[in-house]
């Protein structure tokens, strides 16, 4: 069902209210719950951290703006808390980060997919593989630290194999910039798609730098060292897609419309009535953002909201596997690197990036580390059973007949 | 009757929930997976640099009183080692005030759930909650009187908070049943007996009599609360009398568990 931003005017700021017991709600089932239910919670989580980074960026070269976006960042922060609260604290930090790396892939495939603009479609399918291949070795940490099957967050919905390997992932910064979208001619979704994908990122990099040092482990410490490194490479990556033109406003706008698209994105394929009830909410208070940012729009810059705004939304994002596009993009681009904001072979990858590369991993990779020989098991890697290499203490030889 | 409130419904983590995603996951072109032949040893050999190099958690505090410094040197000066029995009386100190705790989340959780299927009392609970309480007490009376001060954090107190973390975790989970939560005070008290009895070992080498009797008869407490909330456990998840064989030392671990 389509959906038109200027169709209602949402929930007036004023009333957008809080208290602890309503931000604190329960959380929702690890084992229950539907695994795309938990992508859209860390999704929607990322867009309202965005939501408050980009308010106090706004706010400290805006002066007239600072009330108005203080009022907004009132409720986001009360929206933001009421959503990251919905993941249950039967979530280890671990298991917790293979949902990210699930939100990473699910969204940037299904962007990747709808986005108009060929050279940022590239763009996406560059990053994806790379956090593929982040889930794959968390995914061996997770058996191999904890015992635990990355399966059992992702439902099967994503593949657990190799991508392009995390430890090529280190470029040099002059290799992580892209061209910037234009923003008087690109297509409004366009603009809609790099917000979300950097919220996304962000708040995936912020993540892993909390909960780095909460580990004991040394292989887990240097890993989320070396992804968290990855990440920020990855929002530099992204942010360098918007067009530095934009007005403050103008941003304000998209940033407001985009949290609209990605709610109402969410109420259309929401299976769980709890969480539905609060996407329904939460979108009308984002519609009262919307209409505070055009209405600055039109005060400050006498323009006219309908030129950033130029359609309704067709179709809402898609929250689904996108196994055989991961697969297919898997076996057609892993080798591409980056020259500059160019995608070339592996052969002419940029020498900055390389020698980079090299003292970054001067002294091992523990994304080679974690995932040595990692196949993916239902169960973990040791329902394989030839994996039972020590004869067991009562003196019993392992059954090693099962491959 | 049981009070488990487990159900049997969607959980959807296994493969079985979803063949036809599972079995394309499992579809996959060998030359996707990885080949390097390698296993965790690489893991192990990261960890083996650390290890070798790691600095300790930290220290043992001195004693800060002139009594307790003098006692501690003439006791090293003897050839013991108290600074072993500080930092043990440190660790039960620091779980003796968790599980004090842990039983509070409890009684919070059996006021709101417990309805009479099983023996287990609110009442039964603060009594164990003062056991806990009182036991906090008289191993911070031990430390001072070797000198000691109780309100440091020793290096095994560290231990047992960072192991403790997942009982409070689970104690402390509005969505954990009566059985889900017994069974984590039932890890705790475990713990709890086998630390007494290393305590009364070390007390009993460094010939402090008064500790070793105190301490038995803590321990004797402890054992009873463990034989008690197996019991109540196994209640709450629907094994009766019936189904154990009480006098089976394979079973009751050589303690009897009849309260």
């Amino acid at each position: 069902m389509a959906f038109g931003l200027f169709d209602s005017k949402g929930t007036s700021i004023d009333n957008q209210r809080f208290s602890w017991r309503d931000m604190v709600q329960k959380p929702i089932s690890k084992l229950d719950d539907d695994a795309f239910t938990r992508v859209r919670v860390i999704l929607v989580n990322g867009l309202e951290n965005e939501a408050l980074r980009f308010g106090h960026m706004a706010a400290r070269f805006n002066r007239d703006l600072r009330l108005p976006l203080a009022k907004i960042r009132r409720t986001e922060q009360h929206q933001a808390t009421m959503v990251n609260w919905l993941i249950a604290a039967d979530h280890s930090p671990l298991e917790t980060t293979i949902a990210y790396e699930q939100v990473a892939i699910e969204i940037t495939a299904a962007i990747a997919q709808r986005e108009p603009d060929p050279y940022l479609a590239q763009v996406y399918r560059f990053g994806l593989l790379e956090d593929f291949d982040h889930l794959y070795r968390y995914s061996a940490l997770l058996d191999r630290l904890e015992g635990k099957d990355a399966n059992n967050i992702l439902q099967s919905y994503t593949d657990v194999l190799p991508g392009r390997p995390t430890m090529e992932h280190h470029r040099a910064p002059e290799d992580d910039l892209r061209d910037p979208y234009n923003a008087k001619t690109a297509d409004f979704m366009t603009k809609l798609h790099a917000l979300t994908i950097v919220a996304s990122e962000y708040q995936t990099h912020d993540y892993y730098m909390n909960v780095g040092p909460l580990f004991s482990d040394t292989v887990a410490r240097q890993l989320y060292a070396e992804i968290a490194s990855v990440e920020e490479q990855h929002v530099t990556q992204y942010e360098s897609m918007l067009d530095p033109t934009e007005s403050w406003i103008e941003q304000w706008v998209l940033h407001e419309a985009n949290e609209c698209y990605n709610y109402y994105s969410c109420i259309e394929h929401e299976t769980n009535h709890h969480i539905k009830a609060i996407w329904e909410r939460f979108l009308d208070y984002e519609l009262g953002h919307f209409h505070m940012a055009c209405e600055a729009l039109k005060q400050y810059e006498k323009r006219d909201p309908a030129e950033i705004v130029t359609a309704d939304f067709a179709s809402p994002l898609e929250f689904r596997s996108q196994r055989d596009f991961v697969r297919k993009v898997l076996v057609a681009e892993v080798d591409l690197r980056a020259d500059g904001t160019r995608f070339v072979d592996k052969a002419n990858e940029s020498p900055l990036s390389q020698s980079y590369r090299n003292i970054v991993n001067a002294d091992g990779s523990p994304s080679e580390a974690v995932a040595s020989g990692y196949v993916w098991l239902p169960g973990t890697e040791l329902n394989r059973k030839s994996t039972m290499r020590t004869r067991s203490v009562t003196g019993r030889a392992p059954d090693t007949t099962t491959p | 009757m049981t009070i488990q409130t487990e159900h049997i419904g969607m959980n959807r983590t296994g493969i079985q929930m979803s063949p036809i995603d599972s079995k394309a996951m499992q579809d996959v072109d060998p030359n996707m997976m990885s080949h390097d032949g390698g296993d965790e040893s690489a893991m192990a050999e990261l960890r083996t640099d650390y290890i070798a190099h790691a600095d300790a958690l930290g220290s043992i505090p001195l004693p800060g009183t002139i009594t307790g410094a003098v006692n501690m040197g003439v006791q090293m000066l003897k050839g013991d080692s108290p600074q072993i029995l500080l930092d043990k009386l440190g660790e039960r100190l620091a779980f003796e005030r968790t599980g004090t705790r842990l039983y509070d989340a409890l009684i919070t959780k059996c006021e709101v759930m417990l309805d009479g299927d099983i023996s287990m009392t609110i009442e039964d609970l603060e009594q164990i909650r003062a056991d806990e309480a009182r036991h906090f007490l008289l191993i911070s009376d031990a430390i001072e009187s070797l000198g000691g001060d109780p309100t440091s954090q020793t290096p095994s107190a560290d231990v047992v908070g960072v192991e403790s973390m997942g009982l409070v975790q689970i104690l402390n989970d509005p969505r954990t049943s009566v059985a889900q939560s017994l069974h984590a005070i039932v890890t705790a008290e475990l713990s709890d007996k086998a630390g007494w009895e290393t305590l009364i070992a070390l007390a009993d080498e460094h010939e402090l009599s008064e500790m070793v009797d105190d301490f038995t008869q803590a321990l004797n407490q402890e054992r009873e609360h463990l034989a008690l909330v197996q019991t109540w456990y196994e209640e709450a998840i629907g094994l009766t009398y019936g189904d154990v064989e009480l006098d089976n030392p394979a079973n009751a671990g050589g303690e009897s568990i009849a309260p």
